[in-house]
């Protein structure tokens, strides 16, 4: 597998404040790689300064410009309430010229049907609504996604869908996908690799049967963790 | 008609339908803050032009455009919410008009009169409107996605900070053309008012456009022609019919919802 991220000595701080210290790591095409942590861990921060959102210190060395596309966190239906915004107008603000045929192909994708276009954003369920983020953000084909926290606020088997739907789609495509999420559940179906963020750096870091154990668990949410091995 | 009817007839349609358009951009409390702060600098302006005997728009324009510059660089220094930047903004509109501004003179300035306006500024008015109604067309959906997640727009490539001045620009030029029409004071209305009909009535984005666009052209040929027969202003006219359409999609609404 070709190597397409390497990160070295990573530190970012906001507003003065360290978040994240010598973070170093690498990626491989193809590969999905969980990040893992309690609130505040800076799981977010990382993704941020991956896309070159924040600024940083250290090095981000893609191998070359990818196409890439990015779910953030707290793009929540709430946003959309209200918004005279249809699901065929939210796909045109990604790319103006698509075509409606294009759109309903990208829906088939996520398993939903053409009668959900003229449906405003704001009035879907939570499963359509992450359904039509996935689709949206698969629109101009990525190589890489970045996704974060993407089943907020969807019960866990609608979260687990959305997994299964994520991982179907990765291997199709052979995406590299970077994932923040606090769903330990996942880890072991979904992802090559995992990053567990603490203490401001990361306290581990490769395959999950390798590196999760329940005392790392522990360590890194800092309590006790329900936990079953895969 | 005459020709001095058929003016203000083009300058108004003009005006009120690109500030619809404009208008339905101001999806979040951010946008939605920085007209009125903005149409209140118009009046230094007109203070000046009326002293002066220039054209509106030539006094108004270069203070909207000072105003624009500083909350776009205030915004980007400062971090400060854009709510109090934009009070300052107000403050500053207001008290630097009432310094300057013959009170005998200040009733164009604060509430317009487009009956008077004359050929040249006429034709100023459309070139103008149709370079915000094309500016506005080509940032719409970056503008959009910049109100509903900033960061996502930046991911998809937008830069977050030329697309919000050419935003701000477009409701500078447009708020100083609407002095002609309704006058410093509420100016802003010609944005917000038919906006919030559109949002009333529609089922899309285009609908949400168009029904924007329509009220706010017919408010202001109903206003025109009302000035015509009763010699009340033009432009409280055409804010209160403004008013009145918005109460009736409000009234749509709640029968559609039914």
């Amino acid at each position: 597998m070709d190597m397409i991220l390497t990160v070295e000595n990573l530190t970012i701080s906001l507003d003065k404040e360290e978040i994240l210290k010598n973070i170093s790591f690498t990626l491989n095409q193809g590969e999905v790689l969980t990040i893992l942590g309690p609130n505040g861990a800076g799981k977010s921060v990382l993704l941020r300064a991956l896309l070159g959102l924040i600024p940083y210190q250290g090095k981000i060395i893609w191998d070359k410009k990818y196409r890439i596309s990015y779910l953030p966190q707290g793009l929540n239906q709430l946003l959309f309430k209200g918004l005279p915004l249809t699901v065929e107008d939210f796909f045109r603000l990604k790319q103006k010229n698509l075509t409606r045929e294009e759109i309903i192909k990208s829906l088939k994708v996520v398993g939903l049907r053409e009668d959900v276009l003229n449906k405003l954003i704001g009035n879907l369920s939570g499963g359509e609504f992450q359904r039509i983020l996935i689709a949206w953000v698969l629109i101009g084909d990525p190589e890489i996604l970045f996704l974060d926290e993407p089943t907020t606020g969807i019960d866990i088997g609608g979260g687990k869908t959305i997994y299964t739907l994520l991982k179907q789609i990765q291997k199709e495509r052979n995406l590299t996908i970077i994932l923040v999420t606090h769903d330990l559940d996942i880890v072991y179906d979904f992802t090559d690799k995992v990053m567990c963020l603490a203490h401001k750096t990361h306290t581990c870091f490769g395959p999950p049967n390798d590196v999760i154990s329940p005392n790392k668990l522990e360590e890194v949410f800092g309590g006790k963790i329900k936990f079953y091995e895969h | 008609m005459s020709v001095q009817l058929l003016l203000s007839l083009i300058s108004g349609i003009c005006i009120s339908g690109v500030a619809g358009y404009l208008g339905t951009l101001m999806l979040s409390r951010k946008m939605s803050v920085v007209a009125g702060p903005l149409a209140h600098l118009t009046l230094p302006g007109a203070a000046l032009a009326i002293i002066l005997g220039w054209s509106l728009f030539v006094g108004v324009f270069p203070f909207v455009l000072f105003g624009v510059i500083l909350i776009w660089f205030l915004e980007r220094q400062t971090k400060l919410p854009m709510e109090n930047l934009a009070a300052i903004i107000f403050a500053f509109g207001v008290g630097s008009a009432f310094l300057i501004l013959p009170i005998d003179k200040a009733e164009e300035a604060l509430i317009g009169n487009i009956n008077i306006i004359s050929l040249k500024e006429t034709l100023i008015v459309v070139a103008i409107s149709i370079l915000v109604f094309y500016l506005t067309r080509q940032i719409y959906s970056k503008v959009m996605l910049l109100n509903i997640h900033e960061e996502l727009a930046r991911v998809e490539g937008t830069n977050v900070s030329l697309y919000n001045f050419l935003y701000l620009l477009n409701i500078g030029l447009i708020v100083s053309l609407g002095v002609y029409l309704v006058g410093g004071l509420i100016t802003a209305a010609l944005i917000a008012i038919p906006a919030a009909i559109g949002r009333n009535l529609s089922f899309n984005l285009k609908s949400y456009q168009i029904w924007s666009v329509v009220s706010g052209i017919v408010a202001t040929i109903i206003g025109i022609f009302l000035n015509h027969f009763s010699r009340l202003p033009t432009g409280p006219l055409i804010i209160i019919i403004g008013v009145l359409l918005f109460v009736l999609s409000i009234l749509i609404k709640s029968f559609k919802n039914k």
